[in-house]
This record gives C-alpha cells, structure tokens and sequence, in this order.
C-alpha cells in the first residue's frame, strides 16, 4: 500500500503505477493538462502540468529545485506532489513538514502561468467566433491558472486554415496549441498515421501529407480530442454555441459496440453526440458512423403521428383512437386464433420495451408467437488499429460491429424467456406468405431504410399489419396501423451490448408531435395504466427474466455486466 | 614549450585520410591489442579511470556512461556517433572526420568492443559531404582490410559501422533527438526516464558519443590514462561531484579574429591566451567586447567585465568543463570561441543568436517553441528601433523559465536558447538600454538568398 501527498492530502494509491496527474485525480485534485490523455502515449510535451515534487522521510519533505511534468513522472510511496493550486489545499490537513525556506506551489504556479502565456503568443484569441468557446481548455485554464494580459506586442504567426484536411474535420491552424494528440490518435489507436506535424519551432503545424486526407473511420475523435479550437467537426461547425447545449449520457445505437456517448442538444434538436469515457463498453472513443449516425433523428421526413389506412391510403388518426383500435384488432385476432398471432420485436428497441410489448399480447394468449425483427449485418467486424494499407493491427484499440443494432442481445434474452426461443425474420415472412399469420405487430425503429424491403413481395390478403417505425417502408405500405417510432435519445431504457453490458438510456429530446416512446405505446396497448416508469419496469423484468435480475438495482453510470 | 598536437597529429600529412598512412603512424594496433588482450569490461574501466568526459557539450564521463548499460543484455546494444555538429562556429569534429578518420573509426571500433556491441551507427550532419565521403571510403577500406565485418581478426568479435547521413536539423545532434532520426521519425528528443542506455535506438541499450571522445579514446588506449591526465586541470577539492577536466582538447576560434582556425591544446586554456595567442588577436586591430566560450548556446563572457577580488577580467577564465560557468555561462560546451569586437553591437548579436534557436527549436514543448520565437520577435523589434525598457526584463524574464534546469522542457536545446539571452542582458544592459532610448535601428545589409537544403 502506497501514500501519496498532494497538497498535503494523503491519497491511498494501493498497488497501482500512477503518474502524479492520475494520483492527483485519485485525491480529487486537478492538475491542468492539454497533451496527457490516459489512453495515448505521454509525451509530456505541452508543460501545463508542472509540479513540484518531492519526498516524505522521517517527517521532512526533500524538495526537488525544479518543476516535473506531472504526467511523465510516476509517483511511489512518499512522493509529495504540491500544485500550482497549493493555495486552494484542504487547509484542515495538517501541512508536511517544508523546508523553511519552500513557499509551497509558488514555482510551479508561474511555471503553469509561463505555459499559458506561451500558448497565447500566437493563439489568435477568436474565442467569439471559435466553436470550441465555453469549453475550452485554453479559455478555462487561462482563466484559472493564467495571466490577466498578455505581454506579447509583436505580430502574431498566422498560418493559413486548413478546410481541406479532412471531409468531415476543419483545421484552424493558427487556434492550435501543438498538444498533438490528434496526431498521435491517428498513429495510435486509427492506425493510418494521417496527420503529422510540419515545420519546426514556432512555425510548426498539423497537416496531412499531400492528397492523403484524414478520412479514417474513427477519424472524428480528433475534434473530441483537441483541447482548443483547432479541429473543428463540419458537422457541428457553426450551428451552435456550446452553452446553449444541454449534455445528457446515452448510448450510441449505430452497432453492438454500444458506445457510451454524450448528446448535446438544443430546444429537442441534437447537435452532437461525442464519446463518454467507459472502459467497459468502448474506452474513449467513437466511431464516425455513430457520431454522425444521428441524423435521422432530426430528419424531416420522418413519421411523427398514427396513421390508419382508409380506402387504401394511410391518413392520420389519433394516438389514443389508433391505440384503441388497434388494441380491439389484436384481442380479436387472439380470440380467433391466437397462434396466427405474431409480434416481431427488432433490435433497436430498448430490453423493457420488448419486454412491455411481450407481456401485451403474451398475456391475452401464451400461443401468440413472438419474433426478433431483422437484424442488420453490414461486411464484417472492422478493428482498429489499421496499418497504411489497411490490414488490422493487433492488439486492437477499438471495434466497429457489423451488427449495426444495439440490442440484438437484450431483446433475445427477453424472447428466450417469454417465447422459449429465438425466432427469426425470415420464418415471420414465410408465415405470413404461407397465409399462416393473419396479425402482426412490426415493432421497428429501424433508422436505416431497407430494413423491411422484403415486404414489397409480399402479397398477404386479410393480414392485419401494425407497424411503428421512422420512415415509409414497403411494410407501411402493406400495414393498416402506423405508429411513429421513438429514436434512442427519445427514450429511456435499457441496451444490451455485444459483451453483456447494459447500459441506461436517458431522454435527451422530446419525440415529434404524437410520437410515443415504444414503452408507453405497449403500456397503453395493454392497458396499462399511467406513464412509462423505468424503474418499475425494471423491477418487473428483473422478476420475470432472471437475465435481468442487476437492473433491479440502480444501474450505475457505466453500465452493468450481466454476465 | 608550444605542446605538441596529438589528435591533430596527423592532418595534412599525406595519406592522412587512408588505411595505409594510418598503420604506418600506428594505427589500429591498440584495437588489435584490445581484441586479442583485453576483456570488454577492461577497455572500459580504462576509459573510466582516465577521466574522459564526453567532448560533446554537456561533459559527461564517458565510461561511467558505459557502464550504465544494463549488465549481460542479450543484445543488441547500439553505439551511436553524434557528428551532427550544429552548433554555430565549432568545427573540431569535422577537421577530425574529414583529415583522420581512422583516428574516429578506430575510437568507435574500441568503443563498440568494450560496450559489446556489434553495431554502430555514425549519425553526420547532412551537410559534411566531405566527412561523410572520406569516412565512407575509409570504412569500405577497413571492411576490406578485415578490421570491420564478421569474425575481426579471428577474434570472433563482429561489428558493422552505418554511416547515416542527417536532413539538417540542429535538433539532431540532442543525444535521443538522434536516435529518433536515426529510427526514420521526426527528431523530436525523448522524454527521459528511460535514458538511452537502457532504451535507446530501436528501443535497445544504445550509447550516444561525440566525434572526438571517440579520437580520445583511441589516444587513452594507445597512449594510457597517465598520458591523458598529464594534461587538463584536476578535480576542484571543494566540489565533490566535480570529474576534473583531463587530457588534451580541440578549440575552434571563430567571429572576429585574425586568423580563426581549430586548435589542439590541453585543457584549461583561457580565453585570452587561446584568441592572442592562437587565434592571431582580435581583428583590425580592435578589442573584444564579449565572447561565446563554447558555442553560442553557452551564453557571452564579457570581456571588460572585472572578476571579484582580482585583476583579472572574465576575458582570463580557463576553458575546461567549469571555467565558463563561474562566469555564469552555461559551461564549456562545444570549445567553440566566437569572439565579437567591440564595434559589433550586441543587439545584432543577440538577434542572429534568437534566429537562431527559433528556427532550430522543434516545436516539441510549449515554453520552447513559444519562447525562442517571441525572444525573435523582440529582439528583432529591438533591432528595428522599436524596442521599450520593459523588453529587457521580459526577455531575461522568457529566458529564465526555459530549460531543463528549470524543468520546462524536454531537452536542453531552450537552455541553450536562453543562456546567451540572459547573460547578453544581464552583462551587456546598458548598451541594450541606450540602443532603446536612441531608437537607433541596425544597419541591416541584404545578403543574397543562398538555398541550404
């Protein structure tokens, strides 16, 4: 068992190798830094997280005359670290024994203020015009750790922009501060090795080489990555300022990864999702189909309200008349023959989803046959590092899944205990070409379109269809019931990624119009009453599905492995 | 008694660049001892006990860093010669390279002997096209010869010697600056823990050597550490970790003399006996103002400037490895003596000096890259007559916080970059202080664009 002090706070490091920025962060103490990230390589190189260091011996601390990188150097019992943030120590401590002469954190306090000043030597200060403004580290920092005024008079470097390096990325070559970690992320953990730094000193610059542009899958993490406005998402380029957003924890739906994301969005439009630290789903990063996957969300084309088809056209009707109706069709049907009765539940619904719309129909009639909807599969399993050529490096850093659904798993487990097992789409299709399933609930969501091209071949007479989903589709065109679908930032609930992990959900943004969460829509259609709880359900399917029995519980932030 | 130049000795004479002239005055007959006499480990302590400290600027001793390498490695352990010799007005190794390259050769090939390595790499600055085309010849001659290869001598010990031509960089001559160049990345220095000798080149044990320790280490094993430490001044008895500076030295005197040129003299020479004496006096017959002691990275000696309790300037100051910094400079450096008449004004200097370092900083750490380019900028503001009062201190103030000694950055190239900015100031404040309140602006004249590479 290892003591570190920082600032006088003993900070218990067990048996861990920390540097004094991770042992510090243990203690709940910050120490600024702009080129360290936990999940790239040190190279201790923009000095914004100088300490001061020493040893704890019989009482009395050796100081070292000079400041150290904290990310570079590693701590062991007795080191003690002191801050430039000394001043704002926990004052109960009891202070170490200092030489006499050591005004503790005064060296490494101008040493911080020395950095900042630096960096602000050729930083053109467009904060109002720069994206990265309200969350920018060069802005906080200097707010916190630096001068009131820059002493530079003379002019400033003005590399040229440079819009070209990427499609999706912007580079504003002056705002850079030359951290680079975006160009180490590339040769790291992408693997491609697109960006490099040219010229020397004061002139240099990130760049790519000639007609080799960053256009990587994992390529947008650069924007996340850089702490000042350098890389700018095109994407987000422009359309918000970032205090206006509001942050809320979600999940990405884009694949089986299911990354941990935070979406940023305005007035129930999404602007953004970037990556959410989280060692078991992802680790740091995301991929740029998730993060540009959202799209969808805001899209103008999308279903909104219920339709039901009136001599043979879809019109709109009501939510509670469309639920009504189609709540009396189901029961019929079941009442007629309840094994020609069938509910396909897709792989973009959340577990308590599923589960809530399991339960409707699984309780009028045990014969009711329960189905997983198509699950999208797109090429193969695409693991990143990946050398100039494109061959997967071992080890791997990071997976973009095939399966291009979040909750394959989750709802399986669910299907496994309520309909014993796992049926797939295509017997559903064969059934109903057959003649053999007279109604079928579609329970979509599927934001890519084609998911249900098979319909256009089908021809089924007297097939009650209900179908929710974001788009027309050939199976609304066969459908009598149309519910709009809710998008993953529209819901709470429950994914189940690739590895057992399940994760919560949180409603970001308001569904369109008369658009209900899925949940709510099979509580209303089994009529049950009041609004969708999560943690009711929860507690429900944690009874009936003993898969689910930890979602009981609070489910932490992280996620819980189930397995 | 003028001395008697010894690894000098052989430029100019004839065949001085061939095997043959080399093995008549000698040559490689303490190799061929040490391979069939010695153990490793006794080549090593040789050079350890004689006191060589390394005679590429910092002055660390040579075969104390030898044995940091870690005890019976597997291999392979990598020497490195570092012939990237950037530093303004030094010369010496490139006299040794281009002259008497066996001297060099034969110093690596003891050297890779007593390391156990069996691969060196000898790392030269792009643009020594001579140097790099004599030492090439020369190791085809001893790959010829047998001494290089497979099996030396029946010895059974091999070794291969890569000659490794630099892009231009002043960054490279920085011990793992090198390395990585050497490795086909960007010469951006380490960080260190771990030293080179325990990581090094290709993430091996490697050891980084000067040009002319390795000169000085063939003269040690043919000549014997007694030899070596008849010269040089001996360890100062109140510093406990001072080494002594030992054996003979080659200083380079430059800027504004009658006759520069590279000489050979034992170490702890001054500054005035090395330009009166050898460098021909000042020019023109003008006095010196100031003088760099070992490079310009090493800062200015001011040579009017009385020492405490004596009648000595700091013109008198001895040359070894403590000398210069007792007069505040950063230490002997590269032995590389630029001298700067009085007529020169330092604010000239003091700009090409900051041109310099922030066109030489790689851009690696913030207070270096930021820093030597704002130093430009001042300075060239102060050049242009637009300097104010508070440049002085803001100057000294940039260049105080730069550096490994304060632990801002990485390598030592920023307290390289610093040290002639503070002692220019700190020595020479009234001149910066009238050049402000005058506003006179240099003459600047234009010289043609020349394309270096």
């Amino acid at each position: 068992m290892a003591t570190v002090y920082v600032n006088d706070k003993p900070v218990d490091i067990g048996n861990e190798r920390l540097n004094c920025v991770q042992a510090a962060e243990k203690g709940g103490i910050h120490i600024p830094h702009y080129c360290y990230h936990p999940d790239l390589t040190v190279v201790a190189s923009c000095r914004m997280c100088l300490v001061e260091m020493g040893d704890l011996k019989d009482g009395k601390v050796a100081i070292t005359p000079k400041v150290f990188p904290g990310c570079q150097t590693p701590v062991k019992d007795g080191t003690v670290i002191v801050t430039g943030d000394y001043a704002k120590r926990d004052t109960s401590l009891p202070v170490l024994g200092y030489p006499d002469n050591y005004k503790p954190g005064d060296r490494a306090k101008k040493a911080q203020a020395d950095t900042l000043e630096g960096l602000l030597i050729n930083h053109p200060l467009d904060c109002p015009v720069c994206d990265k403004a309200g969350e920018c580290k060069l802005q906080d920092y200097s707010f916190q750790y630096g001068r009131s005024q820059s002493r530079m008079i003379d002019e400033k470097n003005t590399p040229p922009n440079k819009p070209e390096i990427s499609s999706k990325i912007t580079l504003f070559t002056d705002r850079c501060i030359m951290c680079t970690r975006c160009v180490r992320f590339t040769r790291e953990v992408s693997g491609q090795a697109e960006l490099s730094v040219v010229s020397r000193g004061h002139h240099s610059e990130i760049d790519v080489f000639p007609g080799e542009p960053l256009e990587n899958k994992l390529a947008g993490n650069v924007v996340d990555l850089c702490p000042v406005g350098a890389l700018g998402s095109k994407d987000f380029l422009y359309k918000q300022r970032v205090w206006y957003l509001k942050t809320e924890d979600s999940v990405c739906a884009g694949c089986s990864t299911g990354c941990s994301i935070s979406a940023d969005s305005n007035k129930d439009v999404i602007f953004r999702l970037r990556p959410r630290p989280n060692p078991q789903a992802q680790g740091y990063f995301m991929c740029d189909e998730g993060r540009h996957g959202y799209h969808y969300v805001n899209a103008a084309e999308r279903l909104n309200r219920p339709h039901v088809r009136k001599d043979g056209k879809l019109a709109p009707i009501a939510y509670t008349d469309a639920v009504k109706a189609v709540s009396d069709e189901f029961k019929d049907a079941i009442k007629k023959n309840a094994a020609s009765v069938w509910l396909v539940l897709s792989p973009f619904l959340t577990v308590e989803e599923a589960f809530l719309a399991a339960k409707w129909l699984k309780e009028s009639s045990k014969q009711v046959k329960l189905a997983l909807g198509p699950v999208p599969f797109v090429g193969e399993d695409d693991t990143y590092p990946k050398d100039r050529r494109g061959k997967a490096l071992q080890p791997v850093r990071f997976t973009i899944r095939a399966e291009k659904c979040p909750n394959r798993r989750g709802v399986e487990e669910v299907l496994r205990t309520l309909q014993g097992d796992v049926i797939t789409f295509p017997k559903v299709i064969e059934a109903i070409k057959k003649g053999d399933a007279k109604a079928v609930f579609l329970a979509g969501g599927y934001p890519v379109k084609g998911s249900f091209d098979v319909f256009s071949e089908v021809k089924a007479e007297n097939l009650l269809l209900a179908v929710s989903d974001f788009f027309t589709s050939p199976a609304t065109e066969l459908a009598k019931y149309v519910f709009p679908a809710a998008a993953f930032s529209e819901k709470e609930g429950t994914y189940l990624n690739h590895a057992n992990l399940a994760q919560t959900l949180h409603k970001v943004s308001h569904a369109p119009q008369e658009t209900r969460q899925e949940g709510q829509l099979f509580q209303d259609l089994a009529h049950r009453r009041g609004l969708f709880n999560l943690a009711a359900v929860r507690k429900e399917l944690a009874k009936e599905v003993p898969f689910f029995g930890k979602l009981a519980d609070q489910v932490p932030e992280l996620g819980v492995k189930l397995v | 008694m003028a001395y008697e130049p010894i690894l000098l000795a052989r430029v100019n004479k004839p065949d001085s660049t061939r095997l043959e002239g080399y093995r008549i005055d000698g040559g490689y007959a303490s190799f061929e001892r040490a391979l069939a006499e010695l153990k490793p480990e006794e080549v090593t302590t040789r050079v350890k006990d004689s006191g060589l400290r390394g005679r590429g600027g910092a002055g660390f001793p040579t075969g104390l860093k030898w044995t940091f390498l870690p005890k019976d490695h597997p291999g392979p352990i990598y020497l490195c010669i570092n012939a990237d010799e950037s530093e303004p007005c030094t010369y010496n190794n490139r006299i040794l390279m281009e002259k008497d390259p066996h001297q060099v050769l034969e110093g690596i090939m003891l050297a890779c002997y007593a390391i156990k390595s069996r691969c060196a790499y000898f790392y030269i600055r792009y643009e020594y096209g001579t140097a790099y085309r004599t030492l090439q010849s020369a190791i085809d001659e001893l790959y010829q010869a047998g001494l290089l290869g497979k099996n030396i001598l029946g010895s059974g010990f091999d070794l291969d010697i890569f000659l490794h031509r630099g892009a231009g960089a002043y960054i490279c001559g920085e011990e793992t600056g090198l390395i990585e160049s050497l490795e086909g990345k960007r010469a951006w220095p380490r960080i260190k823990p771990p030293f080179p000798a325990i990581e090094g080149a290709f993430r091996k044990p490697t050891i980084v050597n000067n040009v002319e320790t390795m000169a000085c280490v063939t003269q040690i094993m043919r000549r014997g550490n007694d030899w070596f430490k008849s010269m040089g001044v001996p360890p100062d008895p109140k510093n406990p970790r001072d080494a002594g500076s030992y054996g003979p030295k080659l200083y380079t005197i430059a800027g504004h003399v009658n006759t520069p040129k590279c000489v050979e003299l034992p170490m702890g020479v001054t500054i005035r006996e090395l330009v009166e004496k050898h460098g021909g006096g000042v020019w023109k017959g003008l006095k010196a103002k100031a003088v760099n002691p070992g490079g310009i990275s090493m800062g200015f000696v001011d040579c009017n400037l009385k020492l405490k309790d004596s009648d000595q300037t700091e013109y008198d100051i001895p040359l070894d490895f403590n000398g210069p910094g007792r007069v505040g400079c950063l230490g002997l450096g590269t032995a590389a003596v630029t001298v700067i008449d009085e007529q020169t004004s330092m604010v000239d200097v003091l700009h090409n000096v900051c041109q310099f370092f922030a066109h030489e900083s790689c851009g690696q750490c913030t207070p270096c890259r930021e820093g030597t380019g704002w130093m430009l900028k001042m300075t060239d503001r102060l050049r242009r007559g637009q300097g104010r009062k508070e440049d002085l201190d803001i100057l000294v103030d940039v260049s105080d916080r730069i550096g490994i000694i304060p632990g801002t950055t990485i390598c030592g190239l920023s307290d390289g970059a610093g040290w002639p900015v503070k002692t220019a100031i700190r020595k020479f404040r009234k001149e910066f202080e009238d050049a402000i309140q005058s506003g006179r602006k240099s003459v600047v004249k234009s010289l043609k664009l020349l394309g270096a590479h």
